[in-house]
């Protein structure tokens, strides 16, 4: 455990990388995961089609691939991403609004569609319905589901590890690699560091699942 | 069949019939739900609208505001037809309002706010304003005393009458009614039918899918009887329920009657 504490400082580091990208990601997929799920709603067809087709192939598609296809694939076609930390936040961001996209969709579909109607019958504009009507009352199902996307986020960080960002799971492999031996207690080490960061961001969900169970 | 030859009034607004439906069909997949339908309600006309369950009553009134979009025909308000999805059709919705059978009233808004939204964010009103106008309203249909409650406080009756003061704060040129007291516990069915009565005799344009006999014979200027999906038979309120000529009309007159 010594060991683990003296090198303290890199991993912190590396756990400050993690909460960057958590949060730079975070917000970007949050505004592209609510463009897609205004997308899937919207009264035209080839929209609604174009949402469902990025939304289901970032779904089942593995994050390493997006990885692999933004670092390796993507040059040949002449798309020269920005390396290390913001090629890591576009592939994190292109993947997980996605996932938000579901979340708010579900949260869209919860409320009753005669609310949407009565929105479209006094002459709002699908626009106003979402942003007036639907989504102030979508907020309450979809907090929950939401932190657990950027749980995942978090977790999903320790992919951009084998491109080029150092960030917690990175750093602990070169520190492992450094110190042969004693790979298992800094695997545990960077473990425990996210734990510090997911189980609250848990809790907080099952609490607000139970207020909103409440609110019902 | 409405005249549309060059010269006629129709096509230009504030003259005319209010509402004209011409060979409007619609299919739900195979389902051929609106079938032919032609339709021509004048200004300040009252329609009533009824049939058996299924027979497209819904779907002709959601068409109307092209909640529901049609397969073939054309639907025009005031002269004008229907837009496509956009700005366009937004601004023609505002000019419809309509009162659903399950109320819809904004579950996160007061009473208040629910009659306020439209003037405000439609019609771009000043708040006050607005909130001048929505509290008028609902003194109308007897709600003021209301006007700070979440609709989930009100009663069935309640809610009903805050969504057709909803509906009028538009200003509306016609008014759709879907089956808007079939919700209701029966002693709150009068308090809405009365607002109703009232408005249709303030001179306001309305078509109303209703079972309630009394409401079409002591406001409805004409009864339009749907079967699947088709209009069999148009006549004075009183005349068809006494007198009903179809055999389809008869045999459903007969069903709601015994079934009161
Ligand atoms: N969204 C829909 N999709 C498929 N079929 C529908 C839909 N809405 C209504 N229908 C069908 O269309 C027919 C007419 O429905 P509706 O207009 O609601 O009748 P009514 O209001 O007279 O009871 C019914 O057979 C109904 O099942
Ligand atoms: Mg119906």
């Amino acid at each position: 455990m010594d060991l683990f504490f003296d090198n303290a400082p890199t991993l912190w580091s590396g756990f400050r990388v993690t909460l960057q990208l958590t949060a730079v990601s975070g917000l970007l997929a949050l505004a592209l995961g609510l463009a897609l799920a205004a997308l899937r709603v919207a009264p035209l067809r080839p929209l609604r089609a174009v949402s469902m087709l990025y939304v289901e192939l970032m779904r089942n598609t593995p994050l390493t691939l997006v990885f692999f296809g933004m670092v390796l694939v993507a040059p040949q076609f002449g798309i020269i991403p920005p390396l290390g930390f913001w090629t890591a936040v576009l592939c994190l961001t292109l993947y997980t609004s996605a996932f938000v996209s579901e979340a708010l969709r579900s949260g869209i579909n919860s409320v009753g569609v005669g609310q949407a109607e009565a929105a479209r019958a006094i002459g709002l504009t699908f626009g106003q319905s979402l942003r007036l009507v639907i989504l102030p009352q979508a907020v309450r199902t979809v907090i929950p589901p939401l932190i657990n996307v950027i749980i995942a986020l978090a977790k999903n960080t320790s992919v951009a590890a084998g491109f080029a960002v150092v960030e917690l799971v990175a750093t602990g492999r070169r520190l492992g690699q450094a110190i042969p031996g004693e790979a298992v207690t800094i695997l545990g080490g960077i473990a425990l560091l996210y734990l510090v960061f997911t189980i609250p961001a848990g809790l907080l969900a099952t609490r607000l699942e139970k207020k909103v169970a409440f609110a019902r | 069949m409405v005249s549309q030859s060059p010269g006629s009034s129709a096509g230009q607004p504030g003259s005319g019939p209010l509402v004209v439906l011409d060979n409007v069909n619609k299919y739900f997949g195979d389902l051929h739900v609106l079938q032919d339908i032609n339709l021509s309600v004048a200004r300040g006309e009252v329609v009533v609208i009824i049939g058996p369950s299924g027979s497209g009553k819904s779907t002709l009134c959601r068409a109307i505001n092209r909640l529901e979009p049609i397969t073939s025909g054309t639907i025009s308000i005031d002269g004008v037809p229907l837009p496509a999805e956009g700005k366009a059709l937004a601004q023609l919705r505002s000019d419809v309002g309509m009162v659903f059978q399950s109320f819809n009233l904004f579950a996160h808004k007061t009473v208040l706010q629910n009659v306020t939204m439209g003037p405000v964010k439609v019609r771009k009103m000043r708040k006050a304003e607005a909130e001048e106008l929505a509290m008028g309203l609902l003194e109308r249909v007897g709600v003021a005393n209301q006007a700070n409650k979440l609709p989930a406080q009100l009663s069935g009756g309640q809610q009903q009458r805050v969504a057709i003061a909803r509906a009028l704060a538009m200003k509306p040129k016609v008014m759709l009614f879907d089956e808007p007291t079939s919700a209701l516990d029966p002693e709150m069915i009068n308090e809405v039918l009365d607002v109703m009565v009232a408005l249709a005799q303030e001179g306001m344009t309305m078509i109303v899918v209703t079972h309630e006999m009394g409401f079409a014979r002591r406001a409805g200027d004409r009864v339009v009887f749907m079967d699947s999906g088709s209009i069999v038979e148009e006549a004075d309120p009183d005349e068809f329920f006494t007198n009903p000529r179809t055999d389809r009309a008869k045999d459903f007159l007969s069903k709601i009657l015994t079934n009161d």
